[in-house]
């Protein structure tokens, strides 16, 4: 038992490994040097001591960090998010738009632009969560499905009402929405990086209480676990499905605001933010808790931020960290095969013993 | 009205041809059992497969180029699926997870290959299918302008291939093996089918159908592989596919359905009647259609019962 636990604490530190060692390959067969690569992605990251860089990682983790809690929350109850990407686009939208179209003073502006993001979010996820509770369609496709109304939801709204120079973007939004601050880009040496951090260890807190430290995290995961027990014992099933669906729409929009409010600062039409699928590899290997998200945000918020240093240092694509990611994922899913060499490994140690 | 008509259905069975062949492929994978929702990265990989493979050969294949680039296309397809198979039925891995990262690791690898051969990103063609007219069948009234005037002979080996899968999946010994692992893969198993190799089967005809729509895509319309080339068509195909009711004839109506509203909706500026209907309703309604689909047939769940689920000997 304890070796079948100490197992699974080791993937995912074997399927990062195996995320790097392949994009060394890669890099090799196509005729860069990856030492030289990855020590330049670690620079770009600010991790040797670069206090504005390491602020755009800790900006690029912000987002990271929130839609890998929506994906997490998600699974914890048995639900399969794919959907993080347009309930962050749309909260995002809810966001900007407020942004842009209300003048109001900070202290009432940026806080309406944030719930107004957790709001929609929180509508978004809440279609999939009822059709699945409802009629037992299931969450993948109406997630898949939301994520492109999403897309041409924001493509025919933006140009509309808050069109910007050109019709393929939005205005910016104005400082009062922002939630930049000069204190934090003082201290980080002039990185955008802003409050939107505080929001989302804020909430990787508050999630770690809701599933730890309360009767309904425990009926939400009751339900992930084994919906019929959940079900014998009282519980309802299908409502904690919706609230579960609506509380990942709710982190997903919370990822838009801070996205568009603190990094883009106005939202770009016809595309889906890559970042609710980066969410899936965070939860993956954050094995689906608030605190292991907390950590592999961080590690694909740095890759992500010093990716664009090791394309203009070494001409390596910055692609490489994408592609590190689909394999970290790939290698999350396929831990049989991981477990399979644990355990080859293992039996060979035992027989030398032997001997 | 009918210079519309005439003017949007070959454009239509142009956008029609790709989605059919994708959402096809997601057929065969899913009605052996295994869930793919990589199609969009299969997709990629074959278009940028086709893109590279006419440029390198630099008209070494004369006029065979389009043709042969087609299968490569599908080469690649089936090599990325590979690894989708080998996840999903060798190591029982979470299908939905393994597909998300093939979709991942498709615009990944494609784009940094495509920024390390170009500089650009971007591989344009210069060889690709033209538009040619069927001599005699488009001369035929009605029928003519419509379906056989100003066509890409890929329409119709696509609309071909619907066939040969009706014929295969309903009427051949190895299509009831690989619907039944899809069904009951125990009773499959229990009558000595290998739900294995069945399985393995259906998804890399998946991968090599799904290349080939990506293929298609750039030896047709597109003529060019860039970031742009992940726009959705592979979730729109799964959206098709869902919508067909998982059958080779439903995903063709339901394909067509998509492929005229997705034409309608790029080609509303042109017409007087259509200029003033906001745009949202006509790009989202393949996906609120899916959804309202769903719904309506949640009584009597259509799709493989076993799908999504890895096969363990052990369970009943």
């Amino acid at each position: 038992m304890s070796k079948e636990s100490n197992q699974n604490k080791l993937i995912p530190f074997l399927a990062v490994a195996l995320g790097f060692i392949v994009g060394a390959i890669i890099m090799i067969i196509s005729g860069f040097n990856p030492i030289l690569a990855y020590s330049k992605l670690f620079e770009g990251a600010g991790l040797y001591g670069n206090i504005r860089r390491f602020g755009d990682t800790l900006l690029i983790m912000t987002p990271l960090m929130l839609t890998g809690l929506s994906v997490a929350f998600g699974m914890r109850t048995g639900l399969f998010n794919i959907g993080a990407s347009g309930q962050m686009l749309m909260g995002g939208f809810a966001a900007v738009f407020i942004g842009i179209t209300m003048e109001l003073p900070k202290i009432i502006h940026l806080p309406l632009a944030v719930i107004a993001a957790i709001i929609v979010g929180a509508l978004w996820g809440m279609v999939p969560g009822v059709l699945k509770a409802k009629y037992n369609v299931h969450e993948v496709v109406v997630t898949i499905m939301m994520n492109w109304i999403a897309v041409w939801t924001v493509y025919y709204f933006v140009p509309l009402y808050i069109r910007g120079n050109f019709d393929t973007e939005s205005a910016t939004i104005r400082t009062t929405a922002s939630l930049r601050v000069p204190w934090m880009s003082n201290i980080f040496n002039g990185s955008p990086v802003n409050l939107g951090l505080f929001l989302a260890i804020g909430a990787a807190i508050f999630i770690w209480w809701v599933l730890e430290k309360t009767t309904f995290g425990y009926e939400l995961k009751a339900v992930g676990h084994n919906k019929h027990a959940a079900e014998y014992a009282g519980i309802h099933v299908n409502r904690n499905i919706i609230y579960s669906m609506m509380i990942a729409g709710a982190l997903a929009g919370l990822a838009g605001a801070t996205f568009y409010l603190g990094y883009t600062n106005n939202i770009k039409i016809g595309e889906l933010p890559s970042l609710g699928f980066d969410g899936i590899a965070v939860a993956l290997l954050g094995m689906n808790s608030p605190i292991g998200v907390v950590f592999s945000s961080f590690l694909f918020g740095f890759m992500n931020a010093g990716k664009g240093f090791m394309q203009a240092a070494t001409r390596v694509p910055n692609e490489l960290v994408q592609i590190i990611m689909a394999v970290i994922i790939f290698f999350a899913a396929a831990t049989v095969l991981i477990k399979r060499w644990l355990n080859q490994v293992s039996r060979k140690k035992v027989k030398g013993g032997d001997q | 009205m009918w210079d519309s008509i005439v003017s949007i259905i070959p454009l239509a069975l142009t956008y029609t041809a790709p989605l059919l062949i994708i959402a096809l492929g997601g057929l065969y994978s899913e009605r052996s059992g295994v869930v793919n929702i990589g199609l969009e990265g299969l997709m990629g990989v074959g278009a940028f497969a086709s893109a590279l493979f006419v440029v390198l050969s630099g008209g070494a294949f004369g006029g065979a180029t389009v043709w042969v680039a087609l299968l490569v296309g599908a080469l690649a397809g089936v090599a990325l699926s590979f690894f989708h198979a080998f996840a999903c039925v060798s190591l029982n891995a979470n299908q939905v997870i393994s597909g998300t990262a093939i979709n991942m690791f498709s615009v990944a690898i494609t784009i940094y290959l495509a920024r390390w051969l170009t500089t650009s990103s971007n591989i344009q063609i210069r060889t690709s299918f033209s538009r040619t007219s069927i001599p005699v069948l488009s001369e035929i009234p009605l029928l003519g302008p419509l379906f056989f005037s100003r066509v890409y002979y890929t329409t119709y080996i696509v609309l071909a291939l619907v066939i040969i899968s009706y014929y295969l999946l309903y009427k051949t010994k190895f299509g009831l093996r690989l619907r039944a692992c899809g069904e009951n893969p125990h009773a499959a198993d229990s009558m000595g089918v290998s739900v294995t190799k069945m399985r393995y089967t259906g998804v890399l005809i998946s991968g090599a159908l799904a290349g080939l729509g990506g293929a298609i895509v750039i030896m047709t319309y597109a003529k060019e592989f860039s970031q742009l080339t992940f726009n959705g068509l592979g979730f729109l195909a799964l959206a098709a596919l869902i919508f067909g009711k998982w059958k080779p004839f439903g995903v063709l109506g339901a394909a067509l359905f998509f492929g005229t509203a997705m034409t309608v909706a790029n080609m509303a500026q042109v017409f007087e009647s259509l200029r003033n209907v906001p745009n949202i309703f006509l790009n989202t309604f393949p996906y609120v259609m899916t959804l309202v689909a769903l719904v309506l047939f949640s009584n009597n769940s259509a799709g493989p019962k076993a799908a999504g689920e890895p096969y363990d000997v052990g369970k009943r």
